[in-house]
């Protein structure tokens, strides 16, 4: 009996298993990092999100969206309302209608999203040859392994192979599927100034802005694996309280 | 069975007018049981249970839930992002239909392993099968609601199964499934009116199915009828008990995955929105349609009359029926195997084919999930065959051929050593 | 639980199975209570929903006299640049006259400015008297149409079946003609 039953769940999580691995047989093998956020207990890093964020600001935003994150989320990376209030009027939101019925542009405030770059997609390939800048808003979780994904991405630029064709406007990148990808190496060393002195090495960015478009991704990371904790310790204890009670009640019956 | 024992008059008053508790007691505490259900037998409250908590994470989610092309996408990641506790209740619901049908097929195995679709419980069988379709539809629609890439693939391959039929009916079909000329809002806005409405029908089917069931109550380990009552046991405290353990067990391996791999079985397109002008490299159903899936694409040739080229079956259509048909074929099984013995315990032949069946049920899940070359389309075929060859001809021929072993000549009594108690032929 | 039967079973090996079945009843209430929470939550005002639930109104284009409507919590919200008269009519009330004694005072932050919820307090209806044509009631205020409720220029009920005046939403000057409600 226990047998049949471990080979029932055995055959159905083989069914569960092989999804993931579809993917993984055609692209190219991504290697794994250590990120603070992987495991039970995975939490952000704040200074690596922050410093992300600027990564993102000065760097990405000039091509990538980030509809789905509103400026009042960014108190997650431990900003105050008044910081979050500066950086929002940074940028200039469309609001309207007015009075007169115009629609105007006005500063963010903390409720509004990040605003796209480009005004809509037809917009933005035509000012990217054709290719479409992805919104940033939930990469890390549109790709496989995400994470690890983005930041072998952001630093797998390289001189292509003797043997590869480039095609016009395409550069060489070790990670991208197929390798030929319609984005400029986008970090350089030292592209961005970081206020807390760490040096801007390409990886540097790249393992920061993983870190702010991860949590971007997914902001409730930290709360679920916290909860989750809570809950199966919860779930071991009385679970066991429950076989006890089972073994005393059948016990009159053996 | 015994009447109601209260002493309460306000619960007299009511069960004289509405016997709602004399029925509850009836069917859920003095439920007689056979004493001898092993572990096997949680999964079918269990699916009960998950069906309830689909239900009601499904009401809240579509409170929060926007049925249109433009904001379906937006509002599933607003619930994620915005609504209090709204990822806790996305993921239970998200993570709840895997494990809804992981917990379908165990009980549905179960049943074929000990032989409880056989005589007197058939309906019962049948059912089952009505709700797994059910199950199947809902499962489909629901995970077209995000508007992701994947959902949107998802319902324009699966709508399409419908073009095979022949004379033009097919095209015609599929225009009205998607109310227009393509999957676009209308399909969304149906496909969400029939996910709400589809589970309470599973509702009213289970119903019907423990109706069935509790007429001649539930089979058991050995697939022998229960003697006199020496063999039964109250449901309540017993089996309350024993699936409430269960259930703990069961949720301290939902919440591993809602809580720490809450995307492991879904797609990662399906976080990109969807987009009619750029299909995704890879289409991939849900884990548990993938062996269908694989029904589905093993048929690659057309079916015509020898040496004439004459086409009966194109073989688009071909796949459409062998994938239909691995289903419906279920409803006949209970007169495909005739034999008398229920439990594979006592047929030596029926356990091995019945593990053969479930390597192969494995073997297609996997060639659904790989692309359609070889040799996972020879490996296809080559499971998709056994499949139909199990219960066509395995076994009515084994109803037939096999020898059982003897059976034990009650619940309560256990097996005798010397085998000639064998009473249970009829 | 403890039902017949465990009839038979006496002394201490009962009180430890009753002790292990209160147990195990009280974790299983726990824990539905701490599932039922997050579920009832999901129906509050999200996190996008209080993001919004203050609002910024530029109120230098009022013409003394005039008013306007904005949308506060999805709610209007009367913001009238009162004029002297209007003003001296509102304060010189005897609070003896009044159906809910309020100073005009306590009503205003800046007396030229009346901001209030335009939500008549007695069955939920938008009163008339913010447009030029409307009618304002007898006291020069707002007029509701549902039920006839007079309102005054401090947005004071004096007659009708309203119970209290017009409430006052929580607000602030954030520089002379910059309010922010909420």
């Amino acid at each position: 009996m226990k047998k049949l039953a471990i080979i029932a769940a055995a055959a159905a999580f083989l069914g569960l298993a092989q999804a993931p691995t579809v993917q993984a047989a055609e692209e190219v093998e991504i290697p794994s990092r250590d990120w603070s956020f992987d495991g039970l207990f995975g939490t952000f890093d704040r200074a690596k999100q922050q410093r992300g964020l600027q990564v993102y600001r000065e760097v990405c935003a000039a091509c990538h969206g980030l509809r789905l994150v509103s400026f009042r989320n960014l108190a997650d990376l431990g900003y105050n309302e008044e910081e979050i209030r500066t950086i929002a009027a940074d940028y200039q939101v469309e609001d309207g209608p007015d009075g007169d019925g115009e629609m105007f542009m006005r500063d963010g405030s903390a409720s509004d999203r990040f605003p796209p770059p480009f005004a809509n997609e037809n917009a933005a390939r035509a000012a990217n040859g054709g290719a479409y800048p992805p919104d940033l808003s939930l990469i890390t979780k549109a790709r496989a392994d995400g994470s690890n994904y983005l930041y072998h991405l952001l630093t797998g630029y390289q001189d292509p192979p003797a043997d590869v064709e480039m095609m016009d406007g395409m550069y060489y990148n070790a990670y991208f599927p197929g390798h030929q990808i319609a984005m400029a190496p986008p970090l350089m060393e030292g592209v961005v100034d970081y206020a807390d002195g760490t040096p801007a090495t390409v990886s540097q960015m790249a393992e920061d802005v993983t870190y702010f478009l991860t949590w971007a991704a997914e902001p409730h990371m930290e709360a679920r694996k916290i909860m989750g904790m809570k809950v199966i310790l919860f779930l071991l204890i009385f679970t066991g309280l429950l076989y006890a009670v089972k073994r005393k009640i059948w016990a009159d019956l053996h | 069975m015994s009447g109601l024992k209260t002493n309460n008059r306000a619960v007299k008053w009511l069960d004289s007018r509405l016997p709602i508790v004399s029925t509850m007691n009836h069917h859920l505490v003095d439920y007689p049981a056979p004493r001898n259900l092993n572990y096997l037998w949680n999964f079918g409250s269990l699916a009960g249970i998950v069906l309830v908590v689909m239900i009601v994470t499904g009401i809240l989610l579509a409170m929060q839930y926007t049925p249109h092309v433009d904001h379906a996408f937006d509002s599933v990641e607003r619930i994620m992002r915005d609504v209090n506790y709204g990822w806790l209740v996305r993921y239970i619901h998200m993570n709840g239909a895997s494990f809804f049908f992981i917990v379908v097929y165990a009980h549905m195995l179960r049943g074929l392993y000990y032989g409880s679709y056989k005589a007197p419980r058939e309906v019962l069988w049948g059912l089952g099968v009505i709700i797994l379709l059910l199950m199947m539809a809902t499962a489909f629609m629901g995970y077209v609601l995000p508007w992701g890439q994947m959902s949107f693939w998802g319902a324009t391959v699966i709508t399409n199964l419908f073009s095979a039929i022949p004379w033009g009916i097919g095209d015609a079909l599929v225009t009205w499934l998607w109310g227009g000329f393509s999957v676009d809002n209308p399909t969304l806005n149906r496909f969400f009116a029939l996910h709400y409405l589809l589970p309470f029908v599973i509702v009213a089917v289970v119903f019907l199915h423990l109706w069935a069931l509790h007429a001649f109550g539930s089979n058991n380990p050995l697939g022998i009828d229960a003697k006199g009552p020496q063999d039964k046991i109250p449901f309540h405290p017993y089996y309350t008990v024993k699936d409430m353990f269960g259930l703990g067990v069961f949720l301290i391996i939902f919440a591993a995955f809602v809580f720490y791999a809450p995307n492991y079985m879904g797609h990662p397109d399906n976080y990109i929105e969807a987009n009619p002008l750029v299909t995704p490299a890879h289409i991939v159903p849900e884990w548990y349609f993938l062996p269908f899936y694989a029904m589905l694409r093993a048929i690659t040739f057309d079916i015509s009359i020898p040496f004439t080229g004459i086409v009966l079956i194109e073989a688009k259509l071909g796949g459409v029926l062998v994938m239909f048909g691995s289903i419906i074929l279920l409803f006949f099984l209970p007169w495909l195997d005739s034999s008398p013995v229920r439990s594979a315990r006592f047929r030596p032949l029926y356990k091995q084919f019945f593990w053969l069946l479930v390597i192969a049920a494995v073997v297609l899940g996997y060639v659904g999930a790989m692309p359609p070359e070889q040799p996972w389309v020879t490996v296809g075929q080559i499971a998709t065959a056994y499949y139909f060859i199990h219960f066509l001809i395995i076994l009515p021929l084994l109803s037939k051929l096999e020898r059982p072993k003897p059976l034990p000549a009650s619940i309560s009594e256990p097996v005798l050593r010397s085998g000639n108690q064998s009473t249970e032929k009829a | 639980m403890a039902d017949s039967a465990h009839a038979g079973h006496g002394g201490e090996g009962e009180t430890r199975r009753d002790f292990l079945y209160l147990a195990t009843g009280a974790m299983g209430a726990v824990g539905v209570a701490a599932v039922a929470w997050p579920l009832i939550d999901t129906l509050n005002p999200s996190a996008d929903v209080l993001a919004l639930a203050t609002t910024e109104v530029d109120v230098s284009q009022i013409q003394e006299g005039q008013a306007i409507t904005v949308t506060w919590r999805g709610k209007p919200v009367f913001i009238r640049h009162r004029t002297a008269d209007e003003i001296e009519e509102a304060e010189s009330v005897p609070l003896s006259d009044l159906m809910d004694p309020e100073t005009d005072e306590a009503r205003v932050v800046n007396p030229s400015f009346l901001v209030m919820v335009g939500i008549c307090t007695h069955l939920g209806c938008v009163p008339l008297g913010q447009r030029a044509g409307d009618p304002k009631g007898d006291f020069g205020g707002w007029f509701c149409p549902c039920h006839g409720s007079h309102y005054d220029t401090s947005g004071r009920i004096r007659r009708g079946p309203a119970p209290r005046n017009l409430d006052v939403p929580e607000y602030d000057f954030r520089d002379d003609t910059t309010i922010v409600i909420g």
